[in-house]
């Protein structure tokens, strides 16, 4: 299906917004220099907000996939579904990051945020393996400035140049991997390479190797190990709402552009083997989050080991290779998203209160705040796959892709590391409930924005586990348009 | 459309629930009001359905069917027989009783009562689904308030660790049999968590062998069965009384329907291949829970491990695979959880007074507070399997069901009644007679008025039931022989 200029122009026109929400966002930086407040945040969730508008009424997909630009974008559900999942974790950010002293006086903060927004999305309906890595890097750099923004800040600093380095590491034996299908193959467009796979003009070999590189890339992206050992400093030095949007939105755009991949390579002879390694690579990441959670005594790492399990549950979904398997991936992203916002949000207010950012600083948040902690209980209990939450339906699909497939094992290996999770996160229950608190001080919410962030964050972490038609209907709109 | 009882009966206790949450902390007073009444709406709405189910009909009653997510075959599917329906009541009463002697709580009552609440939800939900998502569903709501109520407000030594040993080793369970829940679904081709469709799925032997122990096992981790029983005890000594209640009254029933529905109704053929296995760790239940109770010098531990006992009978019962085991089982389901309610009351009205459990720091309370002594005489009667009470017409059918299949289950479990007999009687004199000791004497009072109410109530409900079985016999009688229907006349 061809489009016209015209068309294909509307069709990006939530990319187009985000770029001049960035010119938006200089020109007000320079007028209100001195007054600061929550205005940047909110002119940068608004641009999301109208950018979400925009793609709801000229970027909605067709029936047929419709290739643009020069076959560089794809337009397809998968694409739309994504870069609404981006826009909204990006909105939601922006909001969350009002309430951060140290950033929200810092357009250029937002304007990163922005850029590597865009990038994401252009990651989700990238049809061709120049445009995907070029999409990739826009997403990432931006990343490791926010990571590293707090300049004054021993800690951030060297997040962000420690994800520097591993992402460039990883970015690198990315393109490697991209340079080698392309040798191989003679094209760069995906859906060609694929073309080429089935009919066996390619060697396949020479796909499996360049196909690994390409997969530990995106194992860096989406924190799976063994790679990611970047995760834990990176998400305890980055200021709390960066590290929000670095377990999240992030990592669902890794996600996206792996499964438009998987997809491809599923096609060709080698099925097994390449479910073989997505599963190895998701029960290493179970594992490895879950057990080396349980002894963080900072809450921002415990919750990065327990976002490198996290992943390793949506790998079993893409392990499964079908159809349930991808949807239940993408229900999970989207729960996931929900749910970790708003556990980072609460970590950092109550960083912010506190001053402390250890696990001990929830002791008696029940009594101190006993709606935050009771906000706290529905993101722990819904990572932790317990109703009605809408990570305990996540879970269930994803296991149920995986036994569909015949991959039985692998659903047992997942609901053991789920039984290891709850453990942790109950754990932080307990001191929330039962420990006594350092301070009897009640602690107030004075942020009316963060306040309707959070729950709608909760809201959507509700309905998701108990109006399910909906959500499934998403998740599978978006699989059949890969 | 008639009155959507079940629907009230699950989602009212959820939502009061969540209204108690929303409500300010320092109305005591409207916070318990909300409980009390709540409870008492499901306690009467169970009682109604109890009265109102059409015996000679029987099957599922008050069905009520909604669709869920069409897309894999989920509905929001409720419905009771004979069989589930005196569960209901079971928890009905329960859950009252709970609240009741729950009345002077003073340690933050509003998240109290809100999470019995969800825990009434979670039970009243499971007995009443007939689909398997939605069972799961219920089943799961339970985790997080067993867990807060016992960490929350357990006995200070031990709920850390008796609560995340309880959780973990329950919700551990509940997901071995998510695997085979899940397995089943897809091997039914039918595309349906709908129960009584996948009852006549017909699933090949292979499957069934496969896949039982998964969910008969994963579910009867809640039921106690051995060796997956160690989270009871401990879990049951470090809960708060009206948690203990809850939990060997009605949770521990929880595990063992859940078992049943998903596990041997689902694949008969799986659950006569496992049945020797499936009896001789119910004998050992019986038999081990039974002495370790003896030893045992905590007051609460002896009623932790009689529930261990006494569950074993249950499993037993589902087993045999007869008419007579069956209904036993059901009956001593019912039984047993009134039962042990009025022990883990009775024990908690001694604790709160005496301020400790150990027995050999108790004694001669029977002046100080008679109605709780004549209470727990009566659960002990009771426990022993005595003519007259509950359980000789609940113990009785399963012996004679066990009889039938393996005797040589019914002579070693029989051992059973004579130990319990035994530590029941040591534990009725070493607390309620002989001399009352010196430190303890001080805080003696007779029990609160709430408290006599529950006593006299569930020690007459026991008599009744043993004098009248009639009450539920015919009813479970029902639920059983479309059990037997699946399992293909054995």
């Amino acid at each position: 299906m061809t489009l016209s200029v015209s068309q294909m122009t509307l069709a990006i026109l939530p990319e187009i917004l985000l770029v001049v929400l960035v010119g938006v966002l200089i020109v007000i930086s320079m007028i209100k220099r001195d007054k600061c407040n929550q205005v940047l945040g909110c002119i940068t969730a608004g641009g999301f907000i109208l950018a979400i508008v925009s793609a709801f009424l000229f970027a909605m997909p067709k029936a047929e996939p419709a290739l643009i630009w020069g076959d560089m974008l794809r337009l397809d559900s998968a694409t739309f579904v994504f870069r609404m999942i981006f826009l909204f974790g990006a909105a939601l950010t922006a909001i969350f990051s009002c309430t951060e002293d140290s950033i929200r006086c810092r357009p250029e903060f937002y304007m990163m945020l922005v850029f590597s927004t865009l990038g994401m999305s252009l990651m989700a309906s990238s049809s061709d393996i120049i445009m995907l890595f070029l999409a990739i890097e826009t997403a990432s750099i931006p990343l490791y400035v926010m990571a590293g923004i707090k300049i004054k800040e021993e800690k951030s600093v060297e997040a962000g140049l420690k994800y520097f380095l591993f992402g460039g590491m990883s970015s690198a034996i990315m393109v490697y991997g991209f340079s080698l299908i392309y040798g191989f193959s003679g094209t760069t467009h995906l859906y060609d390479i694929a073309q080429g796979v089935i009919a066996h003009q390619v060697p396949i070999a020479g796909v499996v190797v360049a196909i690994v590189l390409v997969l530990a890339g995106f194992a860096f992206k989406i924190s799976a190990a063994p790679f990611h050992f970047w995760a834990p400093d990176v998400y305890e030095g980055s200021p709390t709402s960066v590290t929000g949007f670095l377990s999240t939105v992030s990592k669902a755009a890794g996600f996206a552009a792996l499964i438009r991949i998987l997809m491809i390579l599923f096609h060709a002879d080698g099925g097994v083997v390449w479910q073989a390694l997505i599963a190895s690579l998701a029960v290493a990441s179970m594992f490895t989050g879950n057990l080396i959670a349980i002894p963080q005594k900072n809450i921002k790492r415990m919750l990065a080991y327990s976002s490198i399990a996290q992943a390793g549950y949506i790998l079993v979904g893409l392990a499964s290779h079908s159809n349930l398997g991808f949807s239940s991936a993408i229900y999970y992203l989207m729960a996931y998203l929900v749910t970790n916002l708003a556990l980072f949000a609460i970590v950092g207010w109550v960083g912010r209160k506190t001053g402390s950012e250890d696990v001990s600083a929830f002791a008696g948040l029940s009594k101190r705040s006993p709606g935050l902690a009771l906000a706290m209980l529905i993101g722990l209990l819904s990572l932790g796959g317990i109703p009605p939450f809408g990570g305990f339906f996540a879970k269930l699909l994803v296991f149920g892709a995986a036994v569909e497939s015949g991959w039985a094992w692998l659903a047992i290996v997942g609901v053991i590391n789920s039984v290891i999770g709850l453990y942790y996160y109950l754990r932080v229950l307990k001191v929330m409930y039962v420990d006594e608190p350092v301070e009897n001080t009640p602690l107030k919410i004075k942020e009316p924005l963060w306040l309707v962030g959070l729950i709608l964050c909760l809201v959507l972490v509700v309905v998701m586990g108990v109006v399910l038609t909906p959500w499934f209907g998403i998740s599978n709109w978006a699989t059949i348009g890969f | 459309m008639t009155f959507p009882f079940l629907s009230v009966l699950i989602l009212l206790p959820l939502l009061a629930g969540v209204i108690l949450l929303l409500l300010p902390a320092g109305k005591r007073g409207l916070i318990r009001g909300i409980a009390l009444g709540v409870s008492l709406i499901t306690f009467a709405i169970s009682v109604y359905l109890f009265a109102a189910y059409d015996k000679d009909l029987a099957g599922y009653q008050f069905v009520e069917q909604m669709q869920w997510l069409p897309a894999l075959g989920i509905s929001y599917h409720l419905g009771v027989d004979g069989f589930s329906l005196p569960l209901e009541l079971l928890a009905g009463i329960v859950v009252l009783c709970g609240v009741m002697v729950s009345w002077k709580v003073e340690d933050r009552p509003r998240e109290f009562f809100a999470f019995i609440m969800f825990l009434a939800s979670s039970v009243f939900g499971v007995f009443a689904s007939l689909d398997l998502f939605l069972l799961f569903f219920f089943f799961e709501l339970a985790v997080f308030p067993k867990y807060l109520m016992i960490v929350m407000w357990g006995s200070p030594k031990t709920k850390e660790y008796g609560g995340m040993k309880l959780t973990l080793y329950l919700f551990f369970g509940s997901v071995v049999a998510l695997v085979g829940v899940l397995a089943i679904y897809f091997t039914s081709g039918l595309q349906t968590f709908n129960l009584l469709e996948l009852e006549q799925a017909g699933f090949g032997l292979a499957v069934q062998k496969l896949w039982f122990p998964f969910i008969f096992i994963g579910f009867g981790v809640l039921g106690g069965l051995f060796p997956f029983h160690s989270w009871a005890p401990d879990g049951h000594v470090a809960a708060p009384t009206a948690v203990s209640m809850l939990l060997a009254g009605v949770e521990m029933k929880v595990g063992a329907f859940a078992a049943l529905r998903a596990g041997l109704m689902l694949l008969p053929d799986g659950m006569q291949f496992w049945a020797p296995l499936v009896l001789i760790l119910a004998t050992i239940n019986v038999v081990y829970g039974a002495f370790i109770a003896m030893i045992q010098t905590d007051f609460k531990y002896v009623i932790g491990f009689s529930s261990v006992s006494h569950m074993g009978l249950v499993f037993i019962g589902f087993a045999t695979l007869t008419p007579e085991g069956l209904t036993g089982a059901g009956l001593q389901m019912f039984s047993h959880g009134i039962m042990t309610a009025l022990f883990f009351a009775v024990v908690g009205m001694v604790y709160d007074r005496a301020h400790t459990r150990n027995m050999a720091e108790l004694g001669g309370l029977a002046k100080h507070m008679p109605l709780a002594m004549i209470g727990f005489v009566v659960g002990g009667l009771v426990s022993m399997g005595m003519p007259g009470f509950s359980g000789f017409v609940a113990e009785i059918p399963i012996y004679m069901g066990a009889w039938k299949t393996m005797p040589l289950v019914a002579i070693i479990s029989v051992i059973s009644i004579v130990v319990t007999a035994a530590y029941i009687l040591l534990v009725v004199r070493r607390v309620f007679f002989g001399e009352t000791p010196e430190p303890i004497r001080a805080g003696l009072s007779d029990i609160s008025v709430m408290d006599k109410i529950v006593v006299v109530g569930l020690s007459l409900l026991m008599i009744l039931i043993g004098l009248i079985p009639s009450l539920l016999v015919p009813m479970i009688q029902g639920g059983v022989s479309h059990i037997l229907s699946l399992v293909g006349g054995a």
